[in-house]
């Protein structure tokens, strides 16, 4: 592709937006995902294509299995997420490279090295290898759209599940794009083949064997495909260099010799061996876990140098190549940046006013109303993942003695609130749940889900009634109360507290931003 | 091998301001001009009334999406009081656009979701991507006020080497 053209095809394209059209070239028949920054934009593209039948779906164990299994019937197939979201995936990630695919099945993940907007930055690439699959490396959107064409050929050529792993910092990318052509894939026939569906001990232990067979000849490929790139110039100094990392070396050192990963599982061990003869000194530059360093330690070669381990910590800057060259440590940086903070005539403001006066224990969970926790309201005070409000507020409940209170909005409810809740009924639990209800999953820019009553593409469905589910979970009393009205709220939740029941309070306000987008149409 | 030659701008604010359009605006601007364009973003969490930045790099070809010694050759900047986030980036003859600001406030007047396609004016006079390609790149990314855009950025590039 020359990019120094002008040409009516181009396109400025995020790297999501250019990893879904590059799958929808490849002739992608199936997507699913659930919204999570800095991944919504895959599903939200895929959604516009009218041949790809396309969802997000109620959490992402659920779009894994649907996805896979489509997969399985015979039609090319996309999972997409955020780092985060594919621990919830993760049962279903472990078997999924022992039964394999039928049609190709890609596994998008994308990490948040710096955490912009994610509770933790886990390094997927570790995923990758537990669940013993091959790993994809694109370093910027026009590789994310070359790379999953890959990553669809070596899915069905090696019969297995491939991971393409991006970043926030080539997610939310843009350069030049071309569009091509899409490709039609008939769809394979679906075999009963119970020995490979079926993961019963007998035949999951063949499919073990069969996987690791696999594995040896993705290696042997892993050596000799041109995912992996020398590119040999000045001897003295070379890199071995992943991701977008790899452009930031290049240009800050454009006369040394590289050694570009595009796969880094299965390793390919003597394609670094090689580079690592051919050139004098090498630095290995990757960004978050030492992934690469702890493969090329295992090699014994000499004359290599890795980031000192503070540089674990956070996304890697140009600026970071110097300095881990000269083996530095890493200087954390405080920045000045303002902090984010609700919306103007937010619907949470008027729940953490409220709940800043009540003086409880709040356990929250993820969503724009973890902003609670900071001032002026500063009255949330747990968060660690997607369910946790509920979960969290019954094991808070059962150990302190003061009112605790839990915070969940619609969609997070919905991923992974109602097993807890559940769980609080079953045990005996009382206290109070809020589920604010703003009718989207605000924080990822306004998706639906099952209780907003549309798909993905904009159709209406069947709408999943908050109410009823809360009170088939369990809940003693289910209120539906509208935040703005202040006193009303306050009483009714004084009232609640005070109970001694298991009680669920919908908050029910739309997103301001909702009647806005709403507005505009 | 040489340096290649690379133009940085950073445009920055606060969420809401246009900070992301106005940076889209000049990315298609130079892809139209025939440019290799990385442009960086920020999603989610970050963009709750919290600082925005976008940086912008364009040539004959791009490989970092951040300029690498950190420094830029253009500031615009849409929030006086987030000025100081970057005021010490910028390369030794850079331009740093924020002495216009108050003048893109003053022509907008109370239309203040203009002050981006004013600074984007200012900010095209000192670039040398033809203006034909600056109303394609706004036709591309505005749906909205399409000619009212057009007719402030015009106002910018008339004010912009004023200063
Ligand atoms: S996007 Fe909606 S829910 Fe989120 S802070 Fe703004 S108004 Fe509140």
């Amino acid at each position: 592709m020359s990019l120094h053209r002008k040409d009516e095809n181009l396109f400025l394209f995020s790297g999501n937006e250019a990893l879904a059209q590059g799958a929808y070239e490849s002739g992608l028949q199936f997507a699913a995902g659930y919204p999570g920054t800095p991944s919504t934009e895959i599903i939200e593209y895929l959604s516009h294509l009218k041949e790809v039948d396309c969802q997000w779906s109620v959490n992402e164990k659920v779009a894994f299995e649907v996805a896979l299994a489509a997969a399985i019937g015979g039609k090319r197939s996309l999972y997409a997420s955020k780092h985060v979201g594919l621990n919830v995936a993760m049962d279903s990630l472990m078997t999924s490279s022992y039964v394999g695919v039928n049609a190709g099945f890609v596994i998008v993940s994308c990490d948040d090295p710096g955490m912009p907007s994610s509770q933790n930055e886990q390094d997927s690439r570790c995923f990758a290898k537990v669940a013993k699959i091959p790993l994809l490396e694109p370093s910027s959107p026009s590789e994310a759209k070359e790379f999953v064409k890959k990553a669809f050929e070596i899915s069905e050529q090696f019969d297995i599940p491939v991971m393409v792993r991006m970043t926030t910092r080539i997610c939310h990318t843009k350069e030049n794009v071309a569009l091509g052509l899409r490709t039609e894939i008939p769809v394979r026939p679906f075999g009963v083949n119970a020995q490979k569906y079926v993961m019963v001990p007998r035949n999951a232990y063949q499919r073990h064997i069969n996987l690791e067979e696999r594995l040896v000849k993705l290696k042997a490929w892993a050596e000799k495909t041109s995912l992996n790139k020398i590119e040999i110039s000045d001897k003295k100094i070379g890199f071995i260099a992943n991701s977008v990392v790899y452009f930031y070396a290049k240009e800050s050192y454009p006369e040394a010799s590289f050694l570009k990963l595009g796969m880094s599982f299965p390793f390919p061990e003597n394609k670094v061996k090689d580079f690592c003869r051919k050139v004098k000194k090498v630095f290995v530059l990757e960004e978050l876990e030492p992934f690469l360093e702890e493969h090329i330690r295992a090699l014994g070669v000499k004359n290599v140098q890795f980031k000192d381990p503070s540089f674990r910590v956070g996304e890697l800057r140009p600026e970071d190549i110097l300095s881990i060259v000269k083996g530095k440590k890493k200087e954390h940086k405080k920045t000045i940046s303002r902090p984010p903070s609700l919306c103007l005539g937010c619907p949470h403001r008027f729940v953490f006013d409220l709940l800043k006066k009540l003086n409880v224990v709040v356990a929250g969970d993820i969503g724009c109303y973890t902003l609670g926790f900071s001032p002026p309201y500063e009255s949330l005070h747990t968060c660690l993942c997607m369910g946790s409000g509920i979960t969290f507020f019954e094991g808070l409940s059962r150990s302190i003695d003061k009112k605790v209170v839990g915070v969940i909005g619609d969609s997070t409810f919905v991923h992974s609130g109602i097993t807890g809740l559940i769980n609080a009924a079953y045990n005996k639990t009382k206290g109070t749940i809020l589920i604010l209800d703003n009718g989207t999953t605000a924080m990822t820019g306004g998706q639906s889900h099952p209780a907003t009553g549309t798909t993905v593409k904009g159709e209406l469905t069947k709408q999943l009634s908050l109410e009823a589910i809360a009170q088939a979970a369990g809940a003693d009393t289910v209120d539906v109360i509208d935040p703005a009205k202040h006193q009303e709220f306050e009483e009714l939740l004084r009232r609640r507290i005070e109970e001694n029941n298991l009680s669920v309070i919908i908050v029910r306000r739309p997103c301001i931003l909702l009647i806005k987008s709403q507005k505009k149409q | 091998m040489k340096k290649i030659q690379i133009t940085d701008v950073i445009f920055y604010g606060v969420g809401g301001q246009g900070v992301l359009t106005a940076a889209e605006v000049m990315g298609w601007a130079a892809l139209l001009n025939g440019h290799h364009v990385k442009k960086t973003e920020v999603h989610g969490m970050a963009q709750r009334g919290g600082s925005v930045e976008s940086f912008i790099r364009f040539g004959k070809q791009v490989y970092s999406p951040l300029p690498v010694d950190s420094h830029v050759d253009f500031l615009v900047c849409l929030h006086p009081e987030e000025h100081v986030r970057f005021k010490d980036n910028l390369k030794p003859r850079g331009v740093d656009l924020i002495k216009y600001l108050e003048k893109a406030r003053e022509a907008v007047a109370d239309k203040k979701q203009f002050t981006n396609t004013f600074m984007l004016g200012v900010l095209s006079h000192y670039l040398s991507i033809p203006e034909s390609c600056w109303l394609t790149a706004m036709e591309k990314v505005f749906h909205r006020s399409i000619e009212e855009n057009k007719a402030f950025f015009a106002q910018g590039r008339k004010m912009g080497g004023s200063l």
